[in-house]
């Protein structure tokens, strides 16, 4: 709509611009005038506020217990080389994905390393702190030309990525935990945002089986199991989440043999999965229907096996339907933790919870709940950024 | 001529069996696993000395809460206190639809807007609501927001008038006697006359080319019969200010359910707004202009033309979002408001009936997501192309 809008005849000429988009006819120019003055008065006291009535010390008092909740502090060292770890692979693949292009460096990706870098400056910690979140940038753009450069010389390192991925998720898992050499830090001692991105990870990749699973047994022609994939399906969907995850934390103990009873953060972890396996499986369905029958249908005529015919010719073109909704459903997980704090968890809201239950930050509510809102806008809008560039990219169709 | 010997299938590349086989081992599987996880449950019941049944439901419920629709005491039985928690569930799942609904179909119309500013600001409320998560919003809403309004001795009065503090908000509410009562009746049938003129109107006028003027005179006389009932048959009551600092008379609705209501009906809306946004851009360019050159005003080409169009796109769409609505409602326990949810979440702390709350809320809330599936499925086949 908007690009039909601004034609460049009246990029000229502010005037003609203002005349055509805010004050065509008498009822524009009263709604246009009615929302400046709602965004003025709202501007007004927000800043008021800001400035004056807010106390922001909570946030920067509070920093660490927000990033990473109760660990212990003479581990932090642990979670810096995570975030390095983390940090490095993501600049590798991104290097090595973009290794045919051109310039990797384009001018608005500098632009925006410099804009991060700079708020990284701003954020209110310790100086060595600063230099150290410098640094991840640094590791994220060294990386990606590293990537770059290995990536044009032996072709087939792209093949290795997720294998890579899935190793630094052991290493950082062992990390985390602890054991073997390094001191142990029990689960119960995780939290914050670290937390939440955690979960939210393991949950989507434990999910994706069970719901690829479901998918195609929903899509079954055995009619049992379609049977059992629609009950599954339609009756977590009928549910609300908080059951779920009360469920899991109160429930699964129950079904379980004496004396096992898996840790508070598994158990979530399994009632994330449960949940989301349903409306990964919804989602996955969308891109299978999408296949046109006659690629089954010409698969088995060259006399491939059912399994063969999934792996090979089904599943890639189905999934690369399915990954925008996908990440979307991803999205929507990583917002549906925060209902763990519901059943005592401190991810970053629950921690946000047992911070404002301290007596000296009573009452602080605003500012702790928009600075959550901030961090949650910040990753979920990035994300959904990012999920339409992927789409942009796979979209292959010749239309 | 080469005999040729009758060729069997060996069994393991037969695909029957296969079919067969796999049917059959997923029934074991799923057979066993359930009678595993059976097993272990009695025994842990056992051990706790819990046994299965729902004779609990008889017992005193001992708890109060904060407030209900339906007449509920502490010593009423769980039963009571469910239903309830159930009445306070359907009351914030239905008031939420329909704001919801109004909400969501503003906003969508509204990035159709040929206002820039107000395109602007519809993307920026899209986008931070959708982004953000739902608790989140929740909390904002009940903490930052309603729980910062001023004590009761200086409350905020709005026009109407409204009362805010932080003991709720207080509207002017029809009071509760015969003829309300009656005049809601009245405004019912009325309702459903002016549908039926209308309906009739409009074949009148398509099919036998007639003006119409007759039934549009009626219309107009329901429509201001109905207003002047609205204004005075209905006996509001406004809320008074009473010397001991609280309001008196109206409707008192808590900060709970406030909250509660404009989290979840701003979040909603959000979704709405997209879905009506997607379902008005499917309908083709062409439609718009034929409409146009007909010389159908664009405000009739909306309603006559695209909408009616769009609304088929919708429907699955909405559908979906309303479950999600009736859903989220559960998370009314974070902020105190005593819905089906969180009563029964009381109810097992207190009994310690894990399996028994979670097979009632199972039930309740699978049945309300059926009817509202079945409804938006009822609504579907009225709006779907009558083919010939």
């Amino acid at each position: 709509m908007n690009t039909i809008k601004t034609q460049p005849l009246a990029k000229n000429k502010p005037q003609e611009w203002l005349q055509k988009n805010l004050f065509s006819t008498w009822y524009n120019s009263l709604i246009t005038v009615i929302l400046l003055a709602i965004i003025f008065w709202g501007f007004y006291g927000f800043f008021g506020w800001a400035t004056t009535v807010a106390e922001w010390e909570v946030i920067k008092v509070n920093l660490p217990l927000f990033m990473v909740g109760r660990y212990p502090k003479d581990q932090y060292w642990r979670i810096w080389l995570i975030f390095g770890i983390i940090n490095s692979l993501a600049g590798f693949s991104w290097g090595i994905i973009g290794r045919t292009a051109a310039k990797l460096f384009t001018r608005p990706v500098l632009v925006c390393l410099g804009v991060i870098s700079v708020i990284v400056l701003l954020i209110p910690v310790a100086i060595p702190d600063k230099l150290l979140l410098v640094l991840m940038v640094g590791l994220v753009a060294g990386n990606a030309w590293v990537g770059k450069q290995l990536g044009n010389k032996i072709s087939t390192l792209g093949r290795w990525l997720s294998l890579a991925w899935f190793m630094a998720f052991l290493v950082i898992l062992w990390l985390m935990l602890g054991g073997l050499g390094i001191k142990s830090v029990s689960t119960n001692d995780w939290g914050g945002l670290m937390l939440t991105i955690l979960m939210a990870v393991v949950s989507i990749f434990l999910s994706f089986p069970l719901g690829l699973l479901l998918a195609l047994g929903r899509q079954s022609t055995l009619p049992v199991i379609k049977l059992f994939s629609i009950g599954y399906i339609e009756i977590i969907r009928g549910l609300p989440l908080i059951s779920i995850l009360f469920m899991g934390q109160i429930m699964i103990p129950l079904f379980l043999p004496e004396g096992m009873r898996p840790d508070r953060v598994l158990r979530a972890i399994l009632g994330l999965t449960l949940f989301s396996s349903a409306y990964l499986a919804e989602n996955v369905r969308g891109g299978l229907q999408s296949v046109p029958r006659g690629q089954i249908e010409a698969a088995k005529a060259l006399g491939l096996n059912t399994p063969l015919v999934l792996t090979l010719i089904v599943l890639p073109q189905a999934l690369k339907v399915a990954i925008p909704s996908i990440v979307g459903q991803f999205i929507s997980l990583f917002q549906d933790t925060t209902l763990l704090a519901i059943v005592g968890l401190v991810e970053l809201l629950g921690i946000s919870r047992s911070i404002l239950a301290q007596p000296q930050f009573l009452g602080d509510y605003a500012e702790v709940y928009l600075f959550n809102g901030i961090l949650f806008w910040l990753i979920c809008y990035s994300m959904s950024m990012g999920s339409r560039q992927l789409e942009k990219k796979l979209n292959t169709s010749h239309k | 001529m080469v005999e040729r010997k009758k060729q069997t299938i060996p069994i393991w590349r037969d695909e029957r069996f296969w079919r067969i086989a796999l049917q059959i081992l997923a029934v074991l599987i799923f057979v066993g696993i359930v009678a595993l996880l059976m097993g272990n449950l009695n025994r842990n019941l056992a051990q706790q000395g819990n046994n299965f049944g729902f004779g609990f439901l008889k017992n005193e419920a001992g708890f109060s809460i904060s407030e209900t629709l339906i007449p509920y005491k502490p010593k009423d039985p769980y039963s009571q206190v469910l239903l309830a928690g159930l009445a306070n569930s359907l009351r914030v799942m239905i008031l939420g639809m329909i704001l919801t609904t109004i909400v969501g179909v503003l906003a969508g119309i509204a990035s159709f807007s040929e206002n820039w500013l107000l395109r602007q600001l519809n993307r920026v409320y899209v986008e931070v609501v959708r982004n953000t998560p739902l608790l989140l919003q929740l909390f904002f809403w009940y903490f930052a927001v309603f729980f910062s309004l001023p004590k009761p001795q200086d409350m905020i009065k709005l026009p109407g008038p409204i009362f805010m503090s932080k003991r709720g908000i207080a509207i002017p509410w029809p009071a509760n006697t015969l003829n309300v009562w009656i005049g809601l009746l009245v405004l019912g049938i009325g309702i459903i006359v002016a549908i039926f003129i209308w309906r009739s109107r409009i074949q009148l006028m398509t099919e036998k080319a007639e003006s119409g003027q007759p039934q549009l005179i009626a219309l107009i006389i329901i429509a201001i019969i109905s207003i002047l009932i609205i204004i005075f048959g209905l006996g509001w009551q406004a809320p008074k200010i009473i010397a001991t600092g609280g309001t008196e008379g109206g409707l008192n609705l808590t900060l709970e359910l406030s909250a509660l209501l404009t989290g979840l009906v701003f979040y909603t809306g959000a979704f709405i707004a997209e879905i009506v946004r997607a379902g008005i851009q499917s309908v083709p360019k062409g439609q718009w202009e034929a409409a146009k050159s007909l010389g159908l005003k664009s405000g009739l080409v909306m309603r006559l033309v695209i909408f009616p169009q769009a609304l088929r796109v919708m429907i699955p769409s909405l559908n979906s979002q309303y479950m999600n609505l009736a859903k989220n409602s559960s998370l009314a326990i974070a902020i105190g408001y005593p819905d089906l949810y969180a009563v029964a979440n009381t109810t097992y702390n207190q009994t310690g009936r894990p399996i028994e709350v979670f097979l009632l809320i199972m039930a309740a809330y699978l049945s309300i997501n059926l009817i509202i599936s079945l409804s938006m499925n009822l609504l579907n086949k009225t709006v779907q192309i009558k083919e010939r």
